[in-house]
């Protein structure tokens, strides 16, 4: 335990990445089963027992130490764990052999009453220094707050061998403290350890939201795209139990169970295989809006009028196993096709495929993300969050794996804003003027003026780009080396109806905000620019203020 | 006689009437007895100052020929005669020439101790225990919340973290007198024969420990160091260069410190520090207590700290107890930000 103290120390102090990885590393090799295994376990949350009451600690504490000594001492370390850790007077024996080991603990933890508690408590506090005093403390009252995910600890583990994080998550559902089986393979020794249990819930992988800038650097030709269904991420897993009879679970994209809530799904799962889908109701074949489905959620009891009124339906992207077979390493195309089958041999009209949308570059893409209804979605377009943009050879790994899914969605923030200054674009576009900053109205030193708020060189058509360079070309007011100031007066000057993803508190930005993801979305070459938006507008998106003039998806 | 008639407390240190000295006077005096060349108790500029040789030459390092008017060296165990009092120089374990300072007259000793420990310490004479009717003592670290553990098991993380990361370079943070040379002669005792990088602010110092023949083994300057030679290194400098410009010629360094306040997370975190070295050059609440109690003394007077707790201690054993509040002691800290201001980019 003392070990593990100091390796929790270690991690608590140190902010490095790379430098935690190889400490922790460093106390895999070092320790020996089962206690690295209970360590992997406090890093990863599988630890649990019944928690000790701080009462508890305040009475052992209390007929040791004089309460005014406490008292001060509280005062000054300002934790009450750290303070009895360090107040705990300790019997100093050379070479004592009873020092208890992190997995004695945690073992002894789990099957102590609770009358045996302090008896224990006390005689492990005598044992530790106070370095493990702490931790133990940290350890029974569950205030252990660590620094470390449990993917940190993964990698950590998978670097005692030759075997990478991703095979560790793929191998970790259903694996149970202490690892002995994981830590010998990982070290090289044996096989994987297996989970057979058919009904596990899978880390589920997610996306990363797409930025504009990221578009350039991405090849269309390795990606596909599906449509972003507004519901609920959910997973669905079915086999047959020991006793050979089905089981059918149903959890959440963070692993909760959610069977019980969704009793009318589980008998259209009569093969053995783990689903990834969106959870949705239909009604007459159409999606509800998410409002539909929230109202079914909110709803305790699950009573036959609810099930006939709000009809669940599994939308499935993906298809994590079948027959027993994992197939989270095979590239999504090929489980794309496996999830096709899969789910016509269901026959059952509670779960479809979700389609997937065709395109040829970004903009295209673009523009069915704009309008789902012509782009296949048909009358479940309003259902339609966005565009989920995924690598055809990617594997399935937990987490947000970096480069491999990508979140585009659709019905932006919209702002009208008054172009200010303008710059030569790159590559093609180099001889046009493409990349644009634009401003919206402040009461400044100079009363009213526009202060800029974003830059934006995406979101409009060939077509429009050659307008709006005619434009820039003409009202050029100033140049500043590759950039020109464009004419923005109250009655003179180009408006844009820019959109954008998101906004934060900026202090790098004049402005105070910055924009996430702002692109051009129409030209409003009717409006003048005194009737652009003003700063306030922005600055009550920012607060959430539901009076901002502003286009904005509502949820309920 | 009563003890305050043969050594007054004053805001500005504990003053003899009688003889006319005061011991580690905050302000300018005729006649000062210093106890360890530690900045908040030895200051320059005194008419004449009593201290032993080792406190006299690291003052003489520090502030230049010209410290003090004149000086006198007293050697551990002389006794002196100022007029009607006795004073008595006894090793106090703290620092090179550290020293506690028994004063007797008319049947009353009182022995103000400076700062004190009562741990090993390979660079330094042992504490001497000295029994007195009152015991002036430091509180620095006078809470039961701290116990220095042993100071070679926390040398045995640094090593252990060197082993690991050896591309790293070790800073560790260590006040410049005293500390900083008995990490290194505990890395030593360990068995550590690489060399020892050492800051410009530790350089005089250092020599001055080697010359009075405490070997610290192969040690090398920073300054002349190119920036590949750093990496995997041990150095040693005062705490605040790990923070400032200097320190940015070190490329992911391990921040180190070694004191006692490292014993408590949140004194740690503040001062983002990666792995807190506890190791103090001041008695932990156990030698406080025990010290206090074995030196047999009726009353205990306490310079500074954590005094309430100390007091409420004595006080609950049935001793006269009282804080002085002298304004200025423990500041150790202090005296690197001076030294250091000189040494940015050295
Ligand atoms: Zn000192």
């Amino acid at each position: 335990m003392n070990r593990f103290a100091e390796l929790l120390d270690r991690i608590a102090y140190e902010p490095g990445r790379n430098n935690k990885i190889k400490l922790i590393a460093d106390y895999f090799r070092t320790t020996p089963d089962p206690s690295r295994g209970y360590a992997l376990a406090a890093f990863t949350g599988a630890l649990s027992f019944k928690y000790a009451k701080p009462a508890l600690l305040r009475g052992l504490i209390s007929d040791r130490v004089d309460p005014e000594l406490f008292a001060l001492s509280y005062d000054y370390v300002g934790d009450l764990s750290e303070t009895i850790a360090l107040l705990w007077p300790a019997k100093k024996i050379k070479g004592r052999n009873d020092v208890p080991t992190l997995s004695e603990i945690v073992e002894t933890l789990g099957a102590l009453g609770k009358l045996e508690l302090p008896g224990q408590l006390v005689r492990w506090l005598d044992a530790l220094d106070e370095r493990g005093r702490w931790a133990l403390l940290k350890l029974v009252t569950g205030g252990m707050r660590i620094g470390v995910s449990a993917r940190l600890a993964k990698t950590a583990a998978a670097a005692l061998g030759p075997h990478d994080v991703t095979e560790v998550e793929l191998a970790w559902p259903g694996l149970e403290p202490p690892y002995e089986k994981l830590f010998a393979w990982l070290e090289g020794e044996g096989e994987a350890p297996e989970s057979n249990n058919p009904v596990l819930f899978r880390p589920v992988m997610l996306a990363h939201a797409i930025e504009a800038s990221d578009f350039g650097k991405l090849d269309p030709k390795e990606f596909v795209a599906e449509w972003k269904w507004d519901g609920i991420r959910m997973q669905a897993a079915s086999g047959l139990d020991k006793s050979g009879k089905r089981a059918t679970r149903l959890y959440s994209r963070t692993g909760e169970e959610i069977t019980k809530s969704f009793p009318d799904l589980l008998s259209a799962f009569q093969h053995d295989g783990v689903l990834d889908g969106e959870l949705l109701i239909l009604r007459e074949g159409r999606v509800q809006s998410f409002n539909v489905l929230q109202q079914r959620l909110n709803r305790k009891a699950v009573s036959s009028k609810l099930l006939q009124e709000f009809p669940a339906h599994i939308r499935a992207y993906d298809l994590l196993s079948e027959d027993g077979e994992d197939l989270r390493h095979l590239p999504f195309l090929e489980r794309r096709k496996r999830l096709g089958k899969f789910v016509k041999n269901l026959k059952d009209s509670r779960v479809d495929l979700s389609p997937m949308v065709s395109f040829g570059s970004w903009d295209e893409l673009a523009g069915a993300r704009a309008d789902p209804a012509q782009h296949g979605a048909g009358q479940d377009a309003d259902a339609v969050e966005g565009v989920m943009i995924k690598r055809g050879d990617s594997v399935y790994q937990p987490g947000r794996p970096k480069g491999q899914w990508w979140k585009w969605k659709r019905d932006p923030k919209v702002i009208d804003a008054v172009l200010m200054y303008a710059q030569r674009g790159h590559g093609k576009r180099s001889s046009f003027y493409s990349d644009y900053t634009f401003g919206v109205w402040t009461n400044g030193d100079e009363g009213e003026q526009l202060v800029p708020v974003g830059k934006a060189y995406f979101g409009f058509t060939d077509e429009e780009l050659q307008q709006i360079d005619r434009f820039v070309r003409r009202h050029t007011v100033n140049k500043f080396g590759p950039v020109r100031e464009i004419v923005h007066e109250p009655n003179e000057g180009l408006v844009f109806e820019v959109a954008f993803e998101g906004l934060a508190r900026s202090s790098r930005h004049k402005s105070g905000v910055a924009m996430r993801f702002p692109r051009i979305s129409r030209l409003r070459w009717d409006k003048p620019p005194k009737e652009a938006d003003r700063i306030e507008a922005l600055e009550r998106l920012l607060e959430g203020d539901p009076a901002a003039p502003l286009k904005r998806k509502r949820r309920a | 006689m009563r003890p305050e008639q043969l050594l007054t407390p004053t805001p500005s240190g504990v003053c003899c009437k009688p003889a006319k000295f005061h011991i580690d006077p905050t302000r300018k005096v005729d006649r000062a007895l210093i106890t360890h060349a530690h900045s908040d108790h030895a200051r320059a500029g005194h008419k004449h100052v009593l201290a032993t040789r080792e406190t006299l030459d690291i003052m003489r390092l520090r502030y230049g020929e010209n410290f003090a008017g004149s000086v006198q060296e007293v050697g551990y165990g002389e006794t002196l005669n100022l007029d009607s009092v006795k004073v008595t120089f006894h090793p106090a374990g703290h620092v090179l020439g550290s020293a506690q300072i028994a004063v007797e007259a008319n049947g009353c000793r009182i022995v103000a101790s400076g700062d004190y420990k009562d741990a090993a310490d390979p660079t330094c004479a042992p504490f001497e225990l000295v029994p007195c009717d009152v015991f002036i003592s430091e509180a620095t670290f006078g809470l039961p919340v701290f116990r220095h553990p042993d100071a070679s098991e926390e040398i045995r993380k640094l090593l252990q973290s060197v082993t690991l990361f050896p591309e790293r370079a070790h800073l560790v943070g260590a006040y410049s007198l005293g500390k900083a040379q008995r990490v290194i002669a505990l890395i030593r005792e360990a068995g550590y024969e690489k060399p020892v990088y050492i800051h410009g602010a530790l350089e005089k110092i250092t020599a001055y420990y080697e010359e009075c023949g405490i070997p610290l083994g192969p040690i090398e300057l920073v300054k002349g160091a190119k920036k590949a030679e750093l990496a995997g290194q041990i150095v040693v400098c005062p705490p605040s260069s790990m923070t400032d410009l200097w320190s940015r010629r070190f490329s992911d360094p391990v921040t180190c410190f070694a004191s006692g306040w490292m014993r408590v997370r949140a004194r740690a975190r503040q001062g983002q520090i990666h792995l807190p070295l506890v190791i103090s050059d001041h008695a932990d609440w156990d030698g406080l207590t025990n010290t206090i109690a074995a030196t047999g003394a009726g009353e205990v007077w306490v310079t500074h700290g954590q005094e309430d707790a100390i007091v409420h201690w004595a006080k609950a054993r049935g001793l006269k107890a009282r804080p002085l509040a002298i304004v200025g002691y423990g500041d150790e800290e202090s005296e690197d930000d001076l030294d250091t201001a000189g040494e940015t980019g050295a």
